[in-house]
């Protein structure tokens, strides 16, 4: 297969990932210290490249068969909870995630808490804000490199692609100085979502024995009945909307995240 | 032991998300899927799409009716 559906794949999935950890990153640094903030992604980036290096290798000794069934459901299941999510989004059933929200919330809470040294950081709470945040979002983008770059046997395309959202998330960043509000972060959403639910399905069923009509040109089938399906959902929930809103019912119903 | 419990929920919580039928139902696909393949011989590569669109849209509902009149 082709690098390029892989490298872009994995560049707007973590390109959202970085968005997303950018907005706590700059939440720690503008409101608190920048020295600490700096400490802590640093520290979350060495245990990220620790968790790479370990797991990605070792996957890959893994039968193709064991690890397409394995890592398909697990993109599967993955993928479609972002579908879900974006879906729900998009019909506004869930709150849309709002950059600008979220990080005057991490700043309301930054400026209130108390200014602590601990174990050679100047500001615990920095540190600890910024390693969590870029952690977290971080192992979403460790996995989606993992299995994808194994799968394809290509882990330097998944990494490049991955390296390159980050850049330009922070290079971006650093030029405005501000969380990214303007991203359409749920489309982007959408759109791994369906990537990530079609490459599941294609590896998790070759996994299980199947042998796709086409081989892999099947995919040019799977990934547009997989974006129909989605859409089709926003528009069916969007009737269901329209319905509730006339009968008096409220939006954004699902309240956890 | 209450490390043990947050390391598995986080790592439930990453990868099954808000819904579980989610992950049982692509689980029984793939499952249904190697049954038909291995044990009937059927090139069944049909079978886990079906179940994908069935999370998905089951999910939506379940998602949403709990907000109808």
């Amino acid at each position: 297969m082709n690098a390029l559906p892989l490298i872009l794949t994995v560049f707007v999935a973590c390109a959202v990932e970085a968005v997303e950890a950018l907005t706590i990153v700059l939440a720690a640094g503008l409101t608190r210290e920048w020295r600490s903030t700096f400490q802590g992604m640093a520290v979350a980036l060495v245990v990220l490249a620790v968790v790479t290096a370990a797991v990605g290798p070792a996957i890959s000794y893994l039968p193709l068969t064991a690890l397409r069934l394995v890592i398909g459901a697990l993109l599967a299941i993955f993928g479609l909870q972002w579908l879900r999510k974006a879906v729900l989004r998009a019909t506004g059933f869930k709150a849309l995630h709002d950059e600008a929200s979220a990080y005057l919330k991490q700043v309301a809470a930054a400026e209130s808490a108390a200014k602590e040294a601990r174990r050679g950081v100047g500001d615990w709470y920095a540190f600890t804000l910024a390693f969590k945040g870029v952690l977290l979002e971080g192992l979403e983008v460790v996995f989606i490199v993992i299995t994808f770059g194994d799968n394809q046997k290509n882990i330097g395309g998944a990494v490049i692609g991955a390296v390159a959202a980050i850049v330009v998330v922070t290079i971006t960043g650093i030029a405005v100085k501000a969380p990214l509000t303007k991203v359409p972060e749920n489309w982007m959403k959408f759109s791994v979502g369906v990537m990530l639910t079609s490459f599941g399905t294609f590896w998790g069923a070759e996994g299980a024995g199947v042998r796709w009509p086409g081989n892999d040109a099947a995919l040019l089938v799977i990934v547009p009945a997989v974006a129909l399906v989605a859409a089709a959902g926003v528009f069916w929930l969007r009737g269901r909307g329209a319905v509730l809103a006339a009968a008096g019912t409220t939006e954004n119903s699902e309240v956890h995240a | 032991m209450k490390h043990i419990k947050a390391f598995g929920a986080f790592w439930y919580d990453f990868i099954v998300g808000d819904d579980w039928h989610v992950a049982v139902l692509v689980v029984a696909g793939l499952i249904l899927t190697a049954i038909l393949a291995h044990a009937a011989g059927l090139n069944a590569w049909w079978l886990l799409p079906l179940f994908v669109i069935a999370a998905l849209a089951w999910s939506l509902h379940r998602a949403t009716s709990h907000y109808k009149n």
